[in-house]
């Protein structure tokens, strides 16, 4: 994983709840793909879901986001519960940052551009300050010299960084990574967990589906199993990777460690 | 096992040039024209072909006479210079009725009024087409209906801004009631209040200040519009307003809300299913039943406003093709962004949505401008048909056959050719995606 030592300094978890989920269910269709999830994220968790394909994770969390609805139980981010209220749906959004598998850049504004929209039709801000802000995050994530280009000339691995800054942008308190890497060449993939993993020790709260177990190791205070749209294991992850208590979890990192 | 011997390369092999055979003309010919047998009996059958046009439209060009008062004396000139039995072709008409292909019946004096119009069009779409232009421009675009309405028919220019002022009813009403009522409402109450300052205030308003500040001009009805202002003025009034209404019609026909998509998917179907004459006969005499008794409509906006539905409904659906080549991603992008609807509509989806309808739209926009023809059916003088039939009843012309159809279809090509260079060139421009 990362070469330098990670900077545990600013990774304090503090007692302020981020995230509360109570007894969330969720169906497409007949399908109960989520079912009675239970879980609190308090501020400054960095936390890795993991679990087979269709085990619902991805689904967790774009429920925190709303992109997908929940038809039971309550969904608190912030403070701010989600519902039908498009106005709390909105400030649930404008404070969650999202980075998503394809990336999901803007193909027809160019980077800059990409990263300054939100900031100046959501938060307002003046043009000339959402582009400095924008700059100082392409510079964080190392591709300020690709500002003026568009998204369909960079790689993928810069494209995942551009998206990255994108969200940091809107001054998010919570990060969702939905499979930040998965559609990522291996040569590209360090570039992108690198990223993450500075921003992990910024301090910042994250949720994070991925299979990049070396990542979970490195950075996560939790790692989070999931099987059938429900939370199987979840544990500190020495303890989740060295000894799993449950023998869906043990299949399940012997079939992706054991290789 | 098979035979092997291991190897290392120790130096990467640097790009060359490509042979020489692969480069020039013969090559070209010989992968392009004569690259089979079946290719090659295609390339000689396509020469004859285009050997055998050349040389009968060819004599019948060469022939051309142009200083004529008759048809007769264009053939008479035509046997005494080529010889009896020559054919020719007696451009003189075009000479002595260019007039009328352009402006139809408009008044010989006034005729520097529909150019003037036409000549400040260009200015008007200027930075509509082409956005490097300092978007000020866009002022003079806004006011240029008013004025070319003003310019065209004449009579009091308080009737036209009095119902500008309406779009200022629209804007107030909106902008008042969106924070209130969303985006749909309020864009419901706009059109409400603008319909009954377009009922109740036009009038009155119109005849006060006229009264106050006096400005006329000769003003011109109707039905002396011909040709081909007749054809630019519905053509271009129906384009420009039929794409917004188009976006509208799309977005409508996905939206969450039963009404709004109900009514969208109807009213697209409904106008698709019928034939654009069907449309315009209704322009000509049903639509006078729909409206309030004792409003007296004039034709032409008749015949606009159902173009322009017809147009509206095929743009919609070439617009929702355009919608469906989107990825969900970039909705999902724009949503947790936290974009509201219209924003991201506006600032995402739109613009990438319309990039990959243009072939799509600008098609529409060609076919509309050559259906704008087909208002010979309720009366109006097209260039096609209404004014080479008017040409012909002139006893010089009658017997032309040809000539009047090639010089209006030359005029409909430059502008649709135009048309699609336009599109070609926007469609380079956008294309950011690299592939």
């Amino acid at each position: 994983m990362a070469e330098h030592a990670i900077d545990r300094s600013k990774m304090k978890v503090s007692d302020e709840v981020a995230i509360q989920i109570t007894n969330m269910n969720k169906w497409y269709g007949q399908f109960h793909v989520l079912r009675d999830v239970n879980m609190t994220v308090q501020k400054g968790e960095r936390i890795v879901i993991c679990g087979p394909s269709g085990s619902g994770k991805s689904t967790l969390i774009r429920c925190i986001n709303r992109l997908e609805e929940h038809q039971s139980g309550q969904i608190l981010v912030d403070g701010t519960e989600l519902t039908n209220d498009l106005k709390n749906i909105d400030k649930v959004r404008s404070e969650v940052g999202m980075v998503f598998q394809h990336f999901n850049l803007f193909p027809h504004l160019t980077i800059l551009e990409n990263c300054t929209l939100a900031p100046i039709w959501v938060r307002k801000v003046p043009k000339k300050e959402a582009e400095e802000t924008a700059m100082h995050f392409l510079s964080k994530v190392k591709i300020p010299d690709q500002a003026h280009k568009y998204p369909g000339q960079l790689s993928g691995g810069q494209q995942q960084r551009v998206a990255i800054a994108r969200s940091l942008c809107m001054k998010p308190r919570i990060m969702l990574f939905d499979e930040p890497t998965s559609a990522l060449d291996p040569e590209m993939i360090k570039e992108v967990l690198d990223t993450m993993i500075s921003l992990a020790e910024e301090g910042m709260t994250m949720l994070c589906v991925t299979h990049e177990m070396g990542f979970a190791q490195a950075v996560a205070n939790r790692v989070i199993f999931m099987d059938k749209g429900q939370i199987v294991e979840q544990n500190e992850p020495r303890a989740f990777f060295n000894n799993p208590q449950s023998e869906r979890t043990k299949l399940f990192l012997s079939q992706i460690l054991g290789h | 096992m098979g035979e092997f011997t291991p190897f290392v390369r120790t130096e990467m092999l640097a790009p060359q040039a490509p042979p020489v055979s692969q480069r020039g003309a013969i090559r070209w010919l010989r992968e392009n024209l004569f690259s089979g047998p079946l290719n090659t009996v295609l390339t000689l059958l396509g020469l004859a072909a285009l050997l055998w046009v050349v040389s009968h439209l060819g004599p019948w060009l060469l022939h051309s006479v142009w200083n004529a008062n008759s048809l007769t004396e264009c053939r008479e000139i035509i046997a005494a210079t080529w010889g009896e039995g020559a054919s020719g072709a007696c451009w003189a008409m075009v000479r002595d009725r260019w007039h009328q292909y352009l402006f139809g019946f408009y008044p010989s004096p006034l005729y520097w009024r529909p150019t003037l119009a036409f000549a400040l069009l260009f200015v008007a779409i200027a930075p509509v087409l082409y956005s490097q232009l300092p978007r000020k421009l866009l002022l003079l675009t806004a006011v240029y209906p008013a004025l070319t309405f003003w310019l065209l028919w004449g009579g009091s220019i308080w009737v036209p801004v009095v119902a500008m002022m309406g779009f200022g009813v629209f804007a107030v009403v909106f902008r008042l009631a969106q924070p209130r009522f969303g985006v749909p409402v309020s864009a419901g109450l706009g059109a409400v209040a603008t319909s009954l300052w377009w009922m109740f205030a036009q009038a009155p308003v119109a005849a006060v200040l006229q009264s106050i500040a006096p400005v006329t001009l000769t003003s011109v009805d109707s039905d002396q519009f011909g040709g081909f202002l007749l054809s630019v003025v519905i053509g271009v009034t129906a384009i420009s307003a039929s794409l917004p209404m188009g976006i509208l019609l799309a977005l409508g026909r996905k939206s969450d809300m039963l009404l709004v998509r109900t009514l969208s998917v109807g009213f697209i179907e409904f106008i698709r299913g019928v034939p654009l004459i069907t449309l315009l006969f209704t322009a000509s005499l049903l639509l006078q039943y729909f409206l309030p008794p004792g409003s007296d409509f004039d034709i032409i906006l008749r015949v606009i406003i159902l173009v322009t539905f017809f147009a509206a409904a095929y743009i919609a659906e070439v617009i929702r093709g355009g919608l469906a080549a989107l990825p969900r991603g970039q909705y999902e992008a724009a949503d947790a962004l936290g974009l509201d609807y219209w924003q991201a509509q506006r600032l995402i989806i739109m613009p990438q949505a319309l990039k990959i309808s243009i072939p799509g739209i600008v098609s529409s926009f060609i076919g509309l401008f050559k259906d704008t023809t087909l208002v010979a059916f309720v009366g109006l003088n097209d260039p096609l048909k209404g004014i080479t039939q008017i040409v012909r009843a002139d006893i010089n012309w009658k017997g032309i056959y040809w000539e009047p159809y090639l010089f209006a279809g030359s005029i409909f090509f430059l502008i649709c050719f135009g048309m699609s260079r336009y599109s070609m060139w926007l469609e380079r421009k956008l294309k950011t995606d690299h592939r």
